[in-house]
């Protein structure tokens, strides 16, 4: 009976998507419904095909984890995706000679851009999460996943949002809001995916065999809450026609701004440092083999976090139509919320406590120590610039580029590359990664690699903010901006090469991923048998 | 919180007792130089909330002991600086600029007041050298080759009223004909090699002959009758080495086929008199005023 409702929804989906490639307004519209068509289509014809055969039965005694092994792949894909966007865009910058006049308008710059922010942070970014919370949440909870086939329904509903996302942008469909460019019917589908997501991490939580809830999970559990608020609330808008993908928002003015800014922010917050930190928690020390520095310090910082981030946004907007009040407790919230995220460094770095001679011998160990050291320096960098008196100067300036690269190069990127590093053998059961010696030349060649960029962006970016401002002593203008922008020429050179190193080692990681996974005989064949509750008798009082 | 004692061997530390796939927790208090600096942000952010605008109420914000607003702050800067250059701004205001001596400071005043406006305003056509860029047909301002009139009262017109644009019915205006609707392909070859002779350039005299034909019919009336250009309708010399759109055969035949029709706006509608006088003053002394 399912099967058949099954079929008829398919059949629907194909059917209405044929028709929505014939009448759609535009191009990007017209693509996306012939892609939907051919998914739906492709999975009606497969689904009247298995009909009245027998199924293999799945043992669902153990841990799910052949979606975290399509994760991991999918992560290593986009990262290098990703950085490759990045690194033609920041010569695109050098040498705008590369905006090829073939290409246009679908290879400029503006279209390129959000493609590169976009990849490296809900494709790369959004795939380690996806994996390494399912990863964690069924070790640290015991159970395997909640949902059945729900959670491959979240990754393979993933990867048609990114595609759509990204292949939208070439076509020009963009609501033209930073990190939220996607179009509504974009959005909406990741709703769905995303409340999937959510609804497979609370199932598994709520038939846990431990006690507690580890820390990790609050940090993954605060991740996917917040971003689907944040998610709802920014792209609230009303499409033009249910025909095309243009869309206005609901929101107008400074408005719309401080929304998209609240969102912006808390894509940083929630996304990038909780989600991540969710990550660390779990990784750190597992590779260090050492417990977590302090609980206390854990619970502490995670509320402390979690309730600060919220109000920092405004700083995005100081000196423009926003009243000067909103600016205040933005720019306070944010100068308040660097202890709580040092906190997450200190239970990360502490955690080595006794285990630092590891990081002679262990390249992944060090790996994730930079990447908790690039936070530290990135969480003190970020509450600076809110000051106003700074941001005064740093504001729409390169010196942005680079706080925000070395928190994703440093801080996002290495922790993933730790992850990974940690999972592929487990998870396809070798021993270790095929070369450790490649993780050595990673770990420098993106280390190097982000030093130029972060260094470059730094000089370019205080430069150009003195030259804007510079004045001769009857206060008239001294510098044209295309002064600043052929000033700051070398320094983009660098940054294009920072990122040309940091793009190497993710292929070399790429590449040993790749080996580690094919070489060899499997150690052990199926997933260790889940559920541990043994080793953790449910004693506490 | 533990259950039983469970002490971290490598530390000493008291753990917490519970166990996730075998990640512990040590019972570390909270480090005493975070909780501090943690306090103290948050004490000098209550304090920061007080002396600014900070805490929104129903229909506005509290405003702060100290009073502060950045509207009230740009505006008291910038009112400061026009105090500051009140007299060289009036002095500057009255004069006449064409006797106006460059040693004088109202004259200095005014060119590093009109560099200014053309920074911000001309110099992403011009170039912030306003050498011009001839791929675009924006012209050179250092030289002493003038469109439409290059004395003082001539350079604040443009300046004023703008080239060709479609916001100020006095702004400057004319229009070469697509000879590509009028010539063959032959003739504009013909017409070409013959502007090349004006300039001394390399060409084909046969063809120039018959060009200087067409050349005396269509285009004396506007380029002169040896193509020294007529200002009256912005019409170039042909005669020199000096090109809007540049003057190599290529484009010379594009030119004449499809005509060129540069647009600059009408200023008049942006700038301030003042403004207006400084920026005149400035082009004036780059180079070719007359």
């Amino acid at each position: 009976m399912w099967d058949y409702i099954k079929l008829i929804l398919l059949g629907l989906v194909a059917l209405v998507a044929a028709i929505a490639a014939d009448w759609g307004h535009d191009l990007a519209y017209k693509l996306h419904a012939a892609l939907i068509m051919l998914i739906a289509g492709g999975m009606f014809i497969w689904q009247l095909r298995q009909i009245g055969e027998t199924r293999a039965v799945v043992d669902d005694t153990g841990y799910m984890d052949d979606v975290v092994r399509a994760g991991v792949i999918a992560t290593g894909f986009w990262g290098v995706i990703g950085f490759l966007a990045g690194v033609f865009i920041a010569f695109q910058l050098a040498f705008p000679g590369l905006n090829f006049d073939w290409g246009q308008p679908y290879t400029n710059f503006g279209r390129l851009r959000p493609l590169h922010t976009s990849a490296v942070i809900f494709a790369f970014g959004g795939n380690a999460l996806i994996m390494s919370s399912f990863y964690i949440v069924q070790r640290t909870c015991g159970a395997r996943l909640w949902g059945g086939n729900t959670a491959w329904f979240v990754f393979w509903g993933y990867q048609l949002f990114i595609v759509m996302a990204a292949t939208g942008y070439l076509l020009g469909a963009t609501q033209s809001k930073e990190y939220a460019e996607p179009e509504w019917y974009v959005d909406i589908w990741l709703t769905i995916v995303w409340v999937a997501f959510l609804a497979v991490y609370m199932g598994t939580i709520f038939k846990r065999q431990e006690k507690h809830i580890y820390v990790a999970n609050w940090f993954l559990l605060a991740f996917i809450i917040t971003v689907a608020m944040l998610h709802i609330v920014n792209n609230l808008s009303i499409p033009v026609s249910l025909l095309g993908s243009k869309s206005v928002q609901v929101f107008s003015g400074v408005q719309d701004a401080m929304t998209q800014w609240w969102y912006g922010h808390n894509a940083v917050g929630f996304f990038l440092t909780a989600g991540f930190l969710g990550m660390m928690y779990y990784f750190v020390p597992k590779q260090a083999g050492r417990p977590v520095y302090s609980y206390k310090l854990s619970i502490i910082h995670f509320w402390a976090l979690i309730f600060l981030y919220i109000w920092a946004g405004p700083h995005h907007l100081h000196y423009t139509a926003l009243p000067d009040w909103a600016s205040t407790l933005g720019m306070v919230f944010s100068i308040i919320l660097w202890m709580p995220s040092w906190g997450g460094m200190i239970n990360g770095l502490m955690t080595l406590q006794g285990a630092w001679d590891k990081l002679r011998t262990d390249p992944i160990i060090r790996m994730m120590v930079i990447s908790l050291a690039f936070y530290g320096m990135s969480t003190f960098e970020g509450p600076m610039m809110s000051i106003k008196a700074v941001n005064s100067l740093s504001h729409y300036t390169d010196w942005t580029i680079g706080h925000v690269h070395s928190g994703a190069l440093g801080w996002n990127g290495m922790i993933t590359f730790g992850a990974l590093y940690f999972l592929t053998p487990r998870l396809w059961g070798r021993k270790q990664m095929y070369s450790m010696a490649a993780i050595d030349w990673h770990f420098w060649l993106a280390t190097i690699g982000i030093v130029l960029y972060a260094a470059s962006m730094w000089v370019t970016g205080i430069m150009e903010g003195l030259m804007w401002r510079e004045v001769d002593a009857q206060g008239f203008l001294v510098n044209s901006f295309a002064d600043t922008v052929s000033a700051k020429f070398p320094m983009y050179v660098v940054r294009g090469l920072g990122g040309v190193l940091y793009l190497t080692g993710a292929c070399i990681m790429v590449w040993n991923m790749w080996m580690t996974i094919r070489g060899g005989q499997p150690v052990r064949v199926a997933p260790p048998a889940a559920p541990v509750a043994a080793a953790q008798p449910a004693q506490a009082a | 919180m533990a259950d039983k004692q469970d002490i971290d061997d490598v530390t000493g530390t008291d753990t917490t007792g519970h166990e996730w796939d075998g990640i512990k927790e040590l019972n570390n208090p909270l480090p005493r130089w975070w909780l501090w600096t943690f306090y103290g942000t948050v004490v000098w952010g209550l304090a920061y909330t007080i002396a600014y605008p900070a805490w929104p109420l129903i229909n506005s914000a509290t405003a702060g002991l100290l009073g502060y607003s950045s509207r009230a702050e740009v505006a008291q800067q910038i009112a400061e600086v026009d105090e500051q250059n009140a007299e060289l701004t009036a002095m500057l205001a009255s004069a006449d600029l064409t006797t106006l001596d460059p040693d004088d400071p109202a004259h200095r005043f005014g060119v590093a007041g009109g560099a200014s406006v053309f920074l911000a305003n001309c110099s992403q056509c011009h170039g912030s050298g306003a050498a011009g860029v001839q791929a675009a047909g924006y012209p050179n301002l250092l030289d002493d080759a003038w469109l439409w009139g290059g004395t003082l009262e001539e350079i604040e017109y443009t300046v004023r009223h703008g080239i060709r644009n479609e916001t100020d019915p006095d702004a400057r205006w004319s229009e070469m004909p697509a000879f590509g609707d009028i010539f063959s392909e032959e003739e504009i070859g013909q017409t070409v090699e013959y502007v090349l002779s004006l300039s001394g350039q390399d060409h084909d005299a046969a063809m120039a002959e018959q060009g200087m034909v067409l050349f005396q019919e269509q285009c004396t009336a506007c380029h002169g009758d040896s193509g020294e250009g007529i200002r009256e309708v912005g019409a170039p010399a042909l005669n020199d080495a000096i090109w809007l759109y540049g003057g190599d055969r290529e484009t010379l035949i594009e030119t004449v086929t499809y005509s060129r029709f540069g647009v600059m706006p009408a200023w008049g509608q942006r700038l301030d008199e003042d403004e207006i006088k400084a920026v005149t003053l400035y082009l004036h002394q780059l180079g070719g005023g007359e």
